[in-house]
């Protein structure tokens, strides 16, 4: 069963995908494959550039998440410079990635899943969109694109753009946060902190008609894994990386990001351009793990602010240790958003953002830096190689949809073997595999509201490869 | 010295009778775009920009080394010329690999600007994604061929006004390039004095700031007028 998903504008792994669904002989869902096959190569082109442009090429892998990878490589150069940045510049460039978190994991809610599940799985396609939702609920509707416009503004006030602001750099930061900007961040955050509390109570409500999807969306024990602060509360800019298992057991902690390669192998299909990472001493491909806000959540102990860990409290107790369901990627995901509107109203009034010393100088006094920081979709990797003058000579990035890429495969698997029996395609099939998918809010689907639908194929396979039923919408 | 009048589109102009047409142009306040010319440096007509119509000629000549003469009639905005223009501009994009939104010199690039001025908004010609290398061996700048245009101001900054000679020309047609010395790389230089005036005076963002980020490369011209000024004419005004 093969299907194709068309996304335009293009990132790192975004484009072409598709599923392939394997039936065997009594029409039951053998295996499942997801394949992405667009090749972006920024780890071979950046090859030859100097390592201080990293920051300004790398974001271009996403229009949704740049900060994350402006974040993550900056990081990187700051290992090759071997400095300690500025106290201000840590601070600042947590805001803008608080502010990231805000506006993906908005959009990821609002625009791409609410649909699903607040409109009904078997809402015509055409109805079954953020237009959709507007009709339905102007006022949530409203209210979700302003809650990621806000995100959206705080990146802004600090980079001087919405998307891939040029601001982090080698070092440090290229600018603070002017007064006006901190004055409109404040104003707009009561109204930002209701959206995310109604979203809360919704989606609670929603979890209650749903538990056959909390059950089948990719719910499974696996290993989760997060940066992780050194007193146990959530991270997204820096600490240490810590794999749980599927019953919230420690197995890996305090592992110092940079020897991420001992712990984490990727494995390479030759089906999709998208790498396969997996956690080494479980092996290939026993070593499915996830990331994003259901891994952190899982990792964490505590939020660090009173709403968030009241929330995370309730979070938890949907699960025995770990919670296991990929369909509450959702309701971490606006846990995460409570969290972080939290911490931006506790920053506000901090001195040292007023600091203007935001950037440490300093020459190539490393040959090698890893870089890595909490994307929305989960932890990003970047790692340079350079020479004595900084030409970059190797990079290697896991982006945060690649970690998901083995449970996303066993996610559809599990939903298809739910969904699909026989030799043909329910038609609320469709809406539920890429509802799965949607759980992990790859980039795969984060761009598809930019051309405003999905291309979508199903192709139905028989045992000896021959096509038994196809739906294109 | 004597001066002579002239017509710049449709404007009766008085200039001094060894000006350019670009500089009596510039004199009555009209712009004309250029590329290759600098403030203060030597012009040699290169990069084909500031080409204008000059009545009783088939051919099209460039403002910066045309001189005036009297009774002559100057066109430099005709849609012709600007077809011209953004055609050079066309080319200039398809020889080498200028890729604006991660350029140091985003923002503050005359190539850039000027293509934003003249409306190029496509490049109707076959990209040839040359594999240059970029040579940052020097302790304090960095050479990107992939953003070379070719305008030699570095060159004529360094032979003309610095006087180390250092910046070069090699090779020929669509291989030739800017070389340090003996074509070797910048960091191993003898004569150059790292004065970094072949840095300001650059257009796009070939020359560089060691440990420039993106859009972070802004030129600081006045300095280059300021020496030359204070050479030629003995005013030291900052």
């Amino acid at each position: 069963m093969a299907r194709w998903i068309k996304i335009d504008p293009v990132t790192r792994i975004e484009g072409h995908a598709k599923i392939s669904l394997l039936l065997d002989d009594s029409g039951q869902v053998a295996d499942a494959r997801f394949h992405v096959t667009e090749f972006r190569g920024f780890e071979k082109f950046c090859e030859g550039r100097p390592f201080a442009e990293m920051p300004g090429i790398t974001p271009r892998v996403c229009g949704i998440c740049p900060v994350s990878h402006l974040l993550a490589s900056a990081k990187a150069c700051d290992q090759i410079l071997a400095v300690d940045i500025p106290v201000a510049a840590e601070k600042l460039r947590r805001m803008m990635n608080l502010g990231q978190i805000i506006q993906s994991h908005a959009l990821s809610f609002f625009h791409l899943s609410a649909p699903d599940f607040l409109l009904g799985w078997d809402t015509p396609p055409e109805r079954r969109n953020v237009f959709g939702l507007m009709a339905a609920n102007p006022d949530l509707a409203r209210a979700g694109i302003r809650l990621r416009q806000f995100g959206q503004e705080i990146i802004e006030h600090l980079g001087g753009r919405k998307i891939h602001p040029a601001w982090a750099v080698p070092g440090g930061v290229r600018a603070g946060l002017p007064e006006t900007g901190r004055d409109a961040i404040r104003a707009k955050l009561p109204e930002a902190l209701a959206t995310t509390r109604t979203a809360i109570a919704l989606f609670k409500q929603v979890l209650k008609s749903h538990e056959q999807e909390t059950q089948v969306f990719g719910n499974f024990p696996s290993l989760f894994l997060g940066l992780i602060a050194p007193d146990d509360t959530w991270e997204h800019y820096d600490g240490k990386l810590r794999f749980v298992d599927g019953g919230g057991n420690v197995i890996a902690d305090q592992i110092d990001p940079a020897r991420y390669k001992e712990f984490i192998g990727e494995a390479v299909e030759p089906a999709s351009y998208l790498k396969s990472p997996y956690y080494r001493s479980l092996g290939y491909p026993a070593g499915l793990y996830r990331v994003g806000p259901l891994a952190r959540l899982n990792i964490s102990k505590r939020m660090g602010t009173p709403l968030a860990d009241e929330e995370l409290r309730h979070f938890k107790s949907l699960g025995w240790g770990a919670v296991t369901s990929s369909f509450l990627y959702h309701y971490a995901r606006l846990i995460e958003i409570l969290a972080s509107i939290e911490r931006i109203d506790h920053m506000l009034d901090d001195p040292d953002l007023r600091s203007t010393r935001l950037r440490s100088d300093a020459g190539i006094n490393r040959l090698s830096g890893v870089g890595v920081s909490e994307a929305p979709r989960g932890t990003l990797f970047h790692d340079y190689q350079v020479d004595p003058d900084g030409i970059i000579t190797g990079v290697n990035l896991i982006i945060a949809t690649g970690h998901n890429n083995l449970a996303m495969n066993r996610t559809i698997a599990q939903i298809a073997r739910h969904y699909i029996q026989g030799n043909t395609i329910p038609e609320p099939m469709l809406n539920r595999v890429e509802a799965g998918i949607r759980c992990y809010d790859p980039c795969l689907s984060c761009s598809t509201h930019a051309d405003g639908h999905l291309a979508l194929q199903i192709t139905l396979l028989d045992h000896r490869g021959q096509v038994i039923d196809e739906v294109v919408r | 010295m004597a001066a002579k009048t002239l017509t710049i589109d449709g404007r009766l102009i008085s200039a001094a009778e060894d000006q350019t047409v670009l500089q009596a142009a510039k004199d009555a306040g009209i712009q004309i775009p250029t590329l290759c010319h600098l403030e203060g440096l030597s012009d040699i007509g290169a990069c084909r920009l500031c080409v204008v119509e000059v009545a009783g000629s088939n051919k099209l000549l460039p403002a910066c080394v045309t001189r005036i003469a009297e009774g002559m009639q100057v066109r430099t905005d005709t849609e012709r010329l600007r077809h011209y223009r953004r055609m050079v501009l066309e080319l200039l994009f398809a020889e080498r690999n200028h890729v604006c939104a991660v350029c140091v010199a985003n923002g503050h690039c005359e190539l850039q600007a000027l293509a934003l001025a003249l409306g190029m908004d496509h490049v109707r010609f076959e990209y040839r994604f040359p594999k240059y290398s970029v040579d940052i061996t020097h302790h304090s700048f960095g050479i990107d061929h992939n953003r070379c245009i070719l305008c030699t101001r570095c060159v004529r900054v360094c032979w003309y006004i610095e006087g180390a000679g250092t910046k070069n020309v090699a090779g020929r047609g669509a291989e030739c390039r800017i070389i340090t010395d003996l074509n070797q790389s910048w960091g191993t230089s003898e004569t150059c004095t790292s004065c970094g005036k072949c840095v300001q005076a650059c257009p796009t963002g070939a020359l560089f700031k060691r440990g420039s980020a993106v859009a972070e490369m802004e030129r600081d011209r006045t300095r280059l007028e300021f020496i030359v000024n204070a050479r030629e004419k003995k005013q030291w005004i900052v």
